[in-house]
């Protein structure tokens, strides 16, 4: 457990870990912690804009019940009275839940998502929901059909996306970790740009039943926090087969603390020729990965420099794949159940004028795009191809891991950009997801560290990453040992100004 | 129409058959598969297609649906999975219909149907899985779509498991489609699998329909019938629609490829509208679902299991029972019937062919005047042998059996019990009629001396008097007997 120093001591910059254990130690309340959050949420969240609905009254009501287990001896799990929050597209009985977008607004969902009852049955009281790009598309909430977040580093910056709010209010204090969704780079893109730890982990590993739909085959939930030990607790509280999807991997998940601090002596890290000569990487995002990977080095791992020819192709498929999947997902806004509702004449138009009123452009344009991707005449030579891409990524893949057992990278090519830098040119954002989108393609887990801030910008910036399919234990006690080593994570350098 | 003009013409015809599956829960969630109930009451997040929510897919269904293409004489794919129909449709929760494309469960089957044109062999294309939709119902005017005011949807019914059947173009006639849908639904019925009512939607046929001069080799502009919502709608629906095409062609009109809507009270069909633009469902693989390959073991177990066709009970029936192909036909016309039948016929032990007159000259004309089917009536199979059994010891006569088995009808009493209530029961004690018989021969002895004489003819007259006096009650067998000892 990493040492706490400084203003550190303040309740709100505690890892979640710390708090469980001050819990269990008597030293501290859970509403002493809901109370401590709440005062850190109202001085920040008027910059951050990270919360779309807080549910102030619901965590102080958890937090007194969480007391009361303890007292009583009956404490749900060691995390039990640790609060969280959740990105605003996991479904939450009671909770109005919007995934960033008009057209879901005033939506009360009659149901949990198993994620949201998995931490709620680990005892965890539930601040609120956070902001997002509308359904998940974006790299900054630029797109969040409620106005976007803010970056805690800089608050002329995004805070990354689609999981922009979580990311926001875990780097400011203002919960110790928060669950976001990972399409294609949509937790560890945020992670990096607000210097925490985001995890990707293999598709099917987490349950996606109670997850607005962005894309299925790609969308998985993911971890937010500002250690990794946190996020490899967060994962084992929320993770593990569920029966309600079908695509759920049929088995639990192991400790992943268990030898967590194995360190990374005689681990073979493959270094991607191909990424390391990528354009458009910013040079001091470029120094500190490199940095990144020689402390790896130090550490006693083995870089081996690998190939990915299939990776270029990665954004290509992906904007295929993700747009013709959530043209589909989305079709259920038609105002007939739930949701916004435009008049119209006829059921045709009002479906038509609502949606239009209720989406955003970004959406409108993906919508566009995966509606024409699936059409007849096209399907082979967009879907189609795009899946056969895929299918050589797993394969590529497959074919490195015969010599590594994981793979290092940036996680985004630059660190968080300022509002409006990238609004205008689709194309420069999708580019943001270059390394991320093509572990989404093949469904394997990563990870993304802060290593450290940019000597252009003093932005954080990430290192991801990326194990085998299953292989989280690996990728957990690589990414502790960087994080021990380089001692960022909890120290005053890693946290932001605001 | 005049029938020359009918030679000139040859019909092409293909079906699609949507049968709703009797499963406990729906195709993709827990909610109970039922018909009617106050509306959304059997919904939850999966069938409503709230946001969040995913499919995960019935076994059973899928074991049914294999059933059927089995019987269907149908391939069983050795790897299997769902699609995405996509189209807008207030009814369907998701605005797509998870459903199956280019790899459904059963593919290649056949199934052979026989009447008055011969027998054909119609193939079957495909058998697949898919989920039903909600019910919208119009408010306002008429209660159609285009004059309402607005409309409420009902998902009680989304997300029911749907079989579609896709047949090839193999029917060459009203009729034969008739026998197709009703042999269809017979083997459904034999399986278990479906209500199949037609009118409750539970067995749904669209047909595809051409006409083109006998010769030619490119088929006919195609037309889809909607709405047949009986077998009886079908043969009329396509009588209709096969007489229209014609007409047409003879007065070398141009048929337009369109949906037309069968209209039960004019037995004519209409112009749908057409569909906007041309359909796209922009089908691709379910992301929420995972491909599956059904093992071997299970494919042939449940082959193994399947019950018998109707076309192997016809089979039997003929050859076990001896029975005419009419009588088979009318005894196997449903799986109830069929099975009341051979219920009698085992309790009867004796020749079934017996049992299967008295079902079809007497209890049939019974049910015709009750309106209902042998399996509502009153009386049961062991109660029919019972009965037969009766007129066999000669307990009473086959013309008062019809007597009884009218009471029985009426009662549900068994045969024994009428008899003796209506103090039926002949006499067939010798005793009792000897007595009887001399009075007879003693008050008619001209005729006594003919059939001495060797005039056999006139031993009926006789046998007519002493049924007389003992008003029918007499065992006529008996005193024929007693008679021809006492004069010859």
């Amino acid at each position: 457990m990493s040492e706490a120093t400084g203003s550190a001591s303040e309740l709100h910059w505690r890892s979640a870990t710390e708090l469980a254990d001050m819990l269990e130690a008597g030293e501290v309340s859970s509403v002493e912690i809901a109370e401590a959050l709440i005062a850190r949420v109202d001085a920040v969240d008027g910059d951050l804009h990270a919360f779309l609905r807080r549910t102030d009254e619901r965590l102080l009501g958890d937090a007194r019940a969480s007391d009361e287990r303890r007292a009583a001896g009956d404490a749900r799990s060691p995390f039990d009275g640790v609060p969280t929050a959740h990105k605003d597209l996991f479904v939450t009985k009671g909770v109005p839940t919007t995934s960033g977008s008009r057209i879901l607004e005033g939506w009360v969902p009659p149901y949990d998502g198993t994620l949201v009852a998995r931490c709620a049955a680990a005892g965890l009281p539930l601040q609120g929901k956070l902001n997002m790009d509308e359904f998940a598309m974006g790299s900054s909430t630029e797109n969040s059909g409620y106005g976007p977040s803010r970056n805690p580093w800089n608050t002329a910056t995004v805070p990354g996306g689609s999981s922009g709010g979580s990311s926001a209010l875990v780097a400011a204090g203002g919960t110790p970790w928060s669950w976001g969704t990972d399409t294609g780079g949509s937790v560890r893109q945020p992670a990096s740009l607000c210097g925490l730890v985001g995890v990707k982990p293999t598709y099917g590993l987490v349950s996606r039943y109670g997850v607005v739909a962005f894309a299925s085959s790609l969308d998985q939930p993911g971890p937010l926090t500002r250690t990794v030990e946190d996020a490899a607790a967060f994962l084992q509280i929320a993770g593990g087969h569920d029966p309600m999807d079908s695509t759920s991997i049929p088995r639990d998940v192991p400790n992943y603390l268990e030898g967590i601090n194995g360190g990374v002596d005689g681990m073979r890290i493959g270094i991607v020729r191909e990424f390391e000569s990528a354009e458009g990487t910013q040079p001091g995002v470029r120094a500190r990965v490199s940095e990144a990977y020689q402390r790896l080095e130090k550490l006693g791992a083995d870089l081996i420099e690998v190939s990915l020819p299939s990776f270029e192709f990665g954004i290509s498929a992906y904007y295929l794949v993700a747009p013709a999947e959530c043209s589909s997902n989305l079709a259920r806004y038609d105002a007939v159940r739930y949701g916004l509702r435009a008049e119209g004449v006829d059921v045709a138009s009002m479906t038509s004028r609502t949606r239009d009123a209720g989406f955003g452009a970004e959406v409108k344009r993906r919508i566009m795009l995966g509606t024409y991707a699936l059409s007849a005449g096209y399907y082979d030579a967009y879907y189609g191809k795009a899946q056969r891409v895929r299918t050589l990524t797993i394969n590529d893949l497959k074919r490195v891991y015969a010599d590594v057992d994981l793979i290092a990278t940036p996680t985004s090519p630059s660190t968080a950009f300022e509002f409006g830098a990238k609004t205008a040119d689709p194309l420069a954002m999708y580019l943001n997801d270059v390394f991320t989108v093509p572990v989404n393609l093949a469904g394997n887990a990563a990870i993304s560290v802060p290593c450290g801030t940019s000597p252009d910008d003093g932005l954080p910036v990430g290192l991801q990453l990326i194990a085998k399919a299953l292989d989280e234990t690996t990728m957990f006690r690589a990414a502790y040992a960087f994080e021990q080593d380089f001692g960022w994570a909890g120290s005053p350098e890693g946290r932001p100004p605001l | 129409m005049s029938a020359v003009t009918e030679d000139l013409f040859e019909t092409t015809c293909g079906l699609e058959v949507h049968v709703e599956l009797a499963t406990n829960s729906k195709m993709f969630c827990g909610c109970k598969v039922d018909f009617g109930g106050e509306p959304n009451t059997r919904t939850c997040p999966v069938c409503l297609g709230l946001p969040g929510s995913l499919p995960v897919a019935n076994r059973t269904a899928v074991e049914y649906t294999m059933k059927i293409a089995l019987a269907l004489n149908c391939r069983i794919a050795d790897y299997s999975l769902f699609h995405r129909k996509n189209y807008f449709y207030p009814d369907m929760p998701k605005n797509y219909q998870i459903s199956q494309y280019d790899l459904p469960l059963g593919y290649a089957g056949h199934v052979e149907i026989s009447g008055a044109w011969g027998t054909t062999t119609v193939g079957i294309t495909r058998v697949h899985l898919e989920e039903d939709t909600g019910k919208s119902i119009h408010v306002g005017g008429s209660g159609r779509i285009h004059d309402s005011t607005h409309s409420l949807e009902d998902f009680n019914r989304a997300g029911t498991p749907l079989v579609e059947i896709v047949t090839e173009p193999d029917i060459g006639s009203p009729a034969e489609a008739r026998a197709f849908v009703n042999e269809l639904r017979l083997m459904l019925e034999g399986l278990g699998v479906s209500d199949v009512r037609m009118e409750e939607g539970s067995l749904r046929v669209d047909a595809n329909i051409s006409v083109r001069p006998m010769g030619e080799t490119e088929y006919g502009t195609k037309v889809e019938v909607k709405n047949m919502n009986s077998v009886r709608s079908v043969g009329r629906a396509l009588e209709h629609e096969e007489r229209r095409q014609r007409v047409a062609l003879a007065a070398g009109e141009q048929l337009v490829q369109e949906t037309r809507h069968f209209d039960e009270k004019t037995g004519t069909t209409t112009s749908g509208r057409t569909k906007e633009g041309s359909s796209d469902y922009r089908y691709f693989p379910e992301p929420d679902l995972v491909p599956f390959e059904p093992a071997t073991e299970w494919v042939e177990g449940i082959r193994a299991a399947l019950p018998e066709t109707p076309a192997q009970r016809r089979e039997r029936f003929a050859d076990d029972y001896g029975l005419g192909a009419a009588d088979v036909d009318l005894l196997t016309a449903t799986t109830a019937t069929a099975e009341w039948f051979e219920g009698a016929a085992r309790a009867y032990e004796g020749e079934a062919k017996k049992i299967a007159n008295w079902i079809m000259a007497d209890l049939y004309g019974l049910l015709n005047e009750a309106g209902i089917e042998l399996a509502e009536s009153k009386i049961g199979p062991a109660q029919l042998a019972g009965l037969v059994k009766l007129v066999d010891g000669k307990s009473i006569s086959g013309k008062q059996a019809k007597v009884v088995l009218g009471e029985m009808f009426a009662t549900g009493k068994d045969a024994d019990v009428v008899a003796k209530e209506k103090d039926l029961e002949q006499i067939s004690d010798s005793g009792a009629l000897e007595a009887i018989v001399d009075e007879v021969i003693a008050a008619n002895a001209e005729a006594a001396d003919k059939v001495r004489a060797g005039n056999l003819g006139t031993i009926g007259f006789l046998v007519g008097q002493v049924m007389k006096k003992t008003r029918g009650q007499a065992n006529p067998g008996l005193v024929n007997d007693l008679l021809r000892s006492k004069l010859t």
